[in-house]
Order: structure tokens, then C-alpha cells, then sequence
């Protein structure tokens, strides 16, 4: 048994989960406060991460400047997709909503590939040591500081629903929308707010993993990663989706571990958590945090 | 009852259960689906290939899609991963017959009955869970099937790929795209005929009355679970069947061709052409197929100005698919299907539309 590559992958793995969490935080906000699932999540890391590369590489911005730049932008963003296309679906069936924001992934993955590439394409050297000592470990910069962004966004998150209005708002319209409205909180911007937030929130960690591994269109499938941790977590719990998403990441490494060890059955990496997440439907569908839907007739 | 014939009907009403189930609303209607099957039997004999070719890809598209229609339309689930269930249709016929010699006329049905025995298996979280839950299960099962497909080399063929033979039945092989087209058009017929009978049947009302209220439903007697694995069962069936056509038509399967836009493409054929309607997946399926043919065919028209349009091709067909998909939802919620209803019903009351 190989020791010193276990805890590698497992550091590997919580640094990886951090993102897992930050990103189906964001999907669960969407879901909670608009009831909409968002398949388009890993669209908004990808859109994130090519816009912040496009402001470094081609324009030529240092990173403080180029990276709140696109935060502003993926905000806007936000807004707009909310009020021009999930507006209208307001009302119509599960399904309907559900293959909107997969046509948008779609749409939008194709746009990024036509203007960006197909290829990777790696970002200018941000930081300038490549990687830190910690506790006999290499870490590479970059995932330190996905660590501390990710860790510094869930205490934002968790003050802002705790105490700002807003926050608060959204919390009211997530628990019920007409008790919401009718104690005077605009419903809609409610909605237009949290479409804004997932989108800036999700393009954070898709510029720090465009660090990581270079920008391409693999990072969408963070989209669909998000699944077996929000339902691990459960759909509907802030908490949930990070504790979910170490899980998942942790697991992830693991099965690749034993696969190189033991197994080689090979990709068990990319297939583990799919089968976790069958088992968890198949157990527990509410997830760990989630709340159980209780059917009144 | 000379009185009743003389007042002329200002639309269509059903007065007697028997009206209400037949399976053509109008005898109009009977008489044009068999003047279309006439018109399409003797189409190779003029269409050119492009045209065939396309026409194929309808056919076997269309059955798959019926398929999932009766599982989305029909009963209300929703599923992620029909790409797969097609794909399994395709490798099972091919391993069918290049291992046991059976002929490939058998070995159709028969990949449609081992696709249907999967989908009765990932159908089984069906049972339990529903919505949104479901949706998520599906896409898994699209994952891991995918897996299965570039691992399990003794089926698929691993990396490499299956080779399929063609069609042949009693020594005469249908090896061109003339001959293919009468086999996909028979298919085509006996499945949509039984997927149109299945909704008259004691079945289909079920399935019926589990999308519309599941509660009541089940207060009526209905077994959820049966009928939503049921669904599920048929559905595969018709993606095994349409899968297996697909193979033994390109000669060759191979792992990669079964991904989740594959999926989206199939979920886009039965939304475009109308959920539970099964004249509209024949309409949305068409759409889904001439759709990147046309803007391949706007790309070459304006080509010679725009290279880096003819280099975007690709993309610009899954774009147009992704927002063909956006645009009808927003728009025409209800599909081809309601549109055409709404243009047959502007006729039938022109001039006095009040």
C-alpha cells in the first residue's frame, strides 16, 4: 500500500470536493429560491473562466483587474438569462424547465468552443511560486487558493443569508413564495438575484480551476459532477451540497486509488460518483440534509 | 337522422367512446396515412440519396424517439439517457447476430427485447423515485452505461467498435439505401401502428393517468411502480429497435457515438414535435434531422465569404440544436404537433374563425 499517494489523493480530493461544494452551493441556491435545476451550472464555470482568460491573454489586463471585471460580467449575465428565458418559464412543467437550461448548456457550450476552441488553452502564471510546502506536501499554489477563496465564499454565503435583506429575502421566497410576495418582497428579483450570484459564485471556481488545469470545454462536466453531490447532500441544504461535495471529491480519488491499485478496471475516477449517486436514490433519495417531501392530497 | 347529417359540424366532436379511441381521429386522417405509406413505398424509386439517406435517419430516429415519447409524453417520467438505450439496441443486434448467426431480420426484435430487459433493470429507481429525482437517475445510467460500452470488449467491441452486417433476409440483402428504406419503413409502420394502439389499450390509459395525477391515479387502482417500469420497459424497447436499425444501416457501431447530446437530441425530437403525441415525434424527429442539414446547407451557401463559418460548422449545429430546443419551449410549448392542429383547425373554420 502506497501511503504517501493515499494522503496525496485525499488532499487532492478535498481541495477538488471545496469546488464540488462551492459550485452545487450555487446550484442549490438556484434551486431553492426558484425551483428550477440548473444544467447549464458547469456552462457558467466555463463561460467564467473563457471570459477572465480572454481579459488576461488577449487584452492583456493583470488578474485584479480582469478577474472583478468578469465577476461584473457574470452577474449581468445572470440577470439576463433569468429575465430573458427563465421568466417565461415560470409555471410550466418540470420537464420543460429542465430541457431549457440543458438547451442553454448546449447553446452555450458550442458558442464557447466556436469563439475559444476546441483545445485547452492554459492561463499566464498568476502566482509566482509554483507550488508550497505543507505538512511535507506539495501543494500547488493555485489549489491553496482555491481552498481560501472557496472556504472565504462559503462564510460570505452563510453571512448573507444569515443577515443581509436580501439573504433574507431569498430564504422567505425559497420557504414559500406567495407568503413571500405578499409580505413585500419582489419575488423577481429575488429570482434575478440568485441567478446572479450562482452565475458570479460558479465563475470564481471556474477561473480557479481554468488555473488548474487550463481553460477547455471539459469544464462543463463540473455540471454534471454536480449532481451525485447535491443529491448526496440533499437538493435543497446549503450545508448539504458542501459537505457533499468533500464526499464526492474524497471518493472520487479513492476509487481512483484502489482502481490503480487493485482493480484496473480504469476511468473509475470520472464513473465512482454516478454509481454513488444510484445508490443514494435508491436508499435515501433526500440526501443527507435535504428536506423530505412530504405529500399532502 | 337525415337532420343530423344535414347540419354541417363547425369542428370535430367525439359523441361516442368508440370515436373517442379509434386510431385514426377522422376517416380524412386514415385515408392520408395511407396515401403517405403508399407515396412513401414508392419513393426510393425517384428520391435521390441524399434524400434517402435522410429519410433512413428519420425512420430509425423516429422509432427510438416514439419510444421515449411514450416514457416522457406518455406517463410523465422523465429520461436522461435514451442515447444509451439506442446504443445498447445497436451493439445487442450486432453481437446477436455475429455471434449466434442469426439473421438479422430475427436479431432486430430480439436486440429490441435484451434493450428492453435493461431498461426494465435502470428502470427500477422509477419505482421509488420521481420528478426531478428521476431525471438525475437517468442521466447516471447514461454515464455508466457509456462505461459499459468502452469496457465491455466481448459486446461492443471495446475501443474498436462492433461491425454490424447488413440486413438480409432469406439470402436477399437489402445492402443499398433503396432496399434499407423498405426495412426501416416497415419497422417504422409496426411500431408507430402498436405505439398508437398501446394508448387505446387498458396500458396506455394507465400511463395516461400517471402523468396526469399520479394520487388519483393510484386511488384508482393503478400499481405506480408497475406502469412506471413499464414505461420505462417499452420505451428501451422502441430505442433497442431504432438503435439496431441505426447499426446494421452504418455497418459499423462503435462506443463513442452514444453521449448525452445524443440524449438531448432525443429529448429535443418529442419536446419539438409534442409531448404525448405521436404523429408530432415523426414531425419533431424530421426537425431534429433537417435541422443541421439546413444550416449545413446556409453554412455552404454563404461559405465562400465566411471560412471560419464552414470551420464552425460542428458547432454550429449542436448551437442551433440547443436553441431550436430554447425557442420552442418559450414559444410553442406544445410542439409541431399543436401547430399543425391550430393550422388544420384555421381551415376548417375559414373564413368564419368565430
Amino acid at each position: 500500500m502506497n501511503y504517501e499517494l493515499l494522503t496525496q489523493l485525499i488532499v487532492n480530493g478535498l481541495i477538488v470536493g471545496t469546488l464540488y461544494g462551492v459550485v452545487a452551493m450555487c446550484f442549490v441556491l438556484i434551486y431553492k429560491s426558484t425551483q428550477i435545476v440548473n444544467f447549464a451550472q458547469g456552462e457558467f464555470l466555463l463561460i467564467g473562466a473563457w471570459t477572465c482568460w480572454a481579459l488576461l491573454v488577449k487584452f492583456g489586463l493583470p488578474f485584479y483587474i480582469g478577474f472583478p471585471i468578469t465577476l461584473v460580467f457574470m452577474v449581468f449575465f445572470g440577470i439576463l438569462l433569468q429575465m430573458v428565458v427563465l421568466r417565461p418559464m415560470i409555471g410550466e412543467p418540470i420537464i420543460s424547465v429542465i430541457m431549457v437550461t440543458i438547451g442553454l448548456s448546449m447553446f452555450f457550450q458550442s458558442l464557447m468552443s466556436w469563439i475559444f476552441g476546441g483545445y485547452a488553452k492554459s492561463y499566464p502564471q498568476v502566482f509566482e511560486t509554483e507550488s508550497i510546502n505543507i505538512l511535507g506536501l506539495q501543494v500547488q499554489t493555485a489549489y491553496v487558493m482555491s481552498m481560501v477563496i472557496s472556504v472565504v465564499i462559503m462564510i460570505g454565503f452563510y453571512y448573507f443569508f444569515k443577515y443581509s435583506k436580501m439573504g433574507l429575502a431569498m430564504r422567505a421566497t425559497a420557504f414559500d413564495q406567495q407568503v413571500a410576495q405578499s409580505l413585500g418582497i419582489s419575488v423577481k428579483k429575488v429570482f434575478a438575484a440568485s441567478w446572479a450570484i450562482s452565475a458570479m459564485v460558479s465563475a470564481m471556481a471556474g477561473v480557479v480551476v481554468g488555473m488548474i488545469n487550463g481553460v477547455s470545454s471539459a469544464l462543463s462536466f463540473f455540471g454534471i459532477k454536480v449532481f451525485p453531490v447535491v443529491i448526496l447532500g440533499g437538493l435543497d441544504s446549503i450545508i448539504g451540497s458542501i459537505v457533499g461535495g468533500l464526499i464526492i471529491g474524497v471518493l472520487e480519488n479513492l476509487a481512483e486509488f484502489f482502481d490503480s491499485q487493485w482493480l484496473h478496471l480504469g476511468n473509475m475516477y470520472t464513473i465512482a460518483p454516478f454509481y454513488a449517486l444510484v445508490i443514494i436514490l435508491m436508499i435515501k433519495p433526500y440526501g443527507l440534509f435535504g428536506t423530505k417531501d412530504i405529500e399532502r392530497i | 337522422m337525415a337532420s343530423a347529417h344535414s347540419r354541417m359540424k363547425c369542428g370535430e366532436f367525439r359523441t361516442t367512446y368508440e370515436q373517442d379511441t379509434t386510431i385514426f381521429p377522422t376517416p380524412l386522417a386514415r385515408r392520408v396515412a395511407i396515401v403517405s405509406v403508399i407515396f412513401l413505398l414508392i419513393a426510393p424509386s425517384f428520391l435521390n440519396p441524399y434524400f434517402l439517406n435522410l429519410g433512413i435517419q428519420i425512420g430509425y430516429f423516429a422509432i427510438a424517439a416514439l419510444g421515449l415519447n411514450i416514457v416522457v409524453g406518455f406517463t410523465g417520467q422523465i429520461s436522461l439517457g435514451h442515447a444509451v438505450f439506442f446504443g445498447f439496441g445497436a451493439f445487442a443486434s450486432a453481437w446477436l447476430n455475429n455471434t449466434t448467426g442469426l439473421p438479422v431480420f430475427f436479431c432486430i426484435p430480439l436486440a429490441g427485447m435484451m434493450t428492453m430487459a435493461v431498461g426494465l433493470i435502470v428502470g427500477i429507481p422509477a419505482g421509488r423515485i420521481k420528478g426531478l429525482y428521476l431525471a438525475i437517475a437517468t442521466l447516471a445510467s447514461q454515464f455508466i452505461l457509456e462505461d459499459f460500452f468502452s469496457r465491455a470488449d466481448w459486446f461492443t467491441g471495446g475501443a474498436y467498435g462492433a461491425m454490424a452486417n447488413p440486413f438480409s433476409l432469406f439470402g436477399f440483402e437489402f445492402d443499398n439505401d433503396q432496399r434499407y428504406f423498405y426495412v426501416v419503413l416497415f419497422y417504422l409502420v409496426i411500431t408507430f401502428l402498436f405505439g398508437t394502439n398501446l394508448l387505446r389499450s387498458r396500458d396506455g390509459r394507465a400511463f395516461i393517468a400517471v402523468r396526469d395525477h399520479y394520487l388519483s391515479a393510484e386511488i384508482m387502482g393503478i400499481n405506480l411502480t408497475k406502469y412506471r417500469i413499464l414505461s420505462f420497459g417499452i420505451a428501451s424497447f422502441y430505442a433497442g429497435v431504432g438503435g439496431a436499425l441505426f447499426g446494421h444501416y452504418l455497418g459499423f457501431v462503435s462506443a463513442e457515438g452514444f453521449t448525452i447530446i445524443l440524449s438531448i437530441q432525443f429529448l429535443g425530437m418529442v419536446i419539438i414535435g409534442g409531448l404525448g403525441s405521436v404523429m408530432g415525434t415523426l414531425l419533431g424527429t424530421a426537425f431534429m434531422v433537417l435541422l443541421p442539414e439546413l444550416m449545413e446547407a446556409g453554412v455552404g451557401l454563404v461559405g465562400h465569404n465566411a471560412p471560419g463559418l464552414t470551420q464552425a460548422l460542428a458547432y454550429i449545429k449542436e448551437m442551433s440544436i440547443g436553441l431550436a430546443i430554447i425557442l420552442f419551449l418559450i414559444f410553442e410549448p406544445d410542439g409541431l404537433a399543436h401547430r399543425w392542429k391550430m393550422i388544420k383547425a384555421y381551415w376548417k373554420l375559414y373564413p368564419f374563425s368565430y
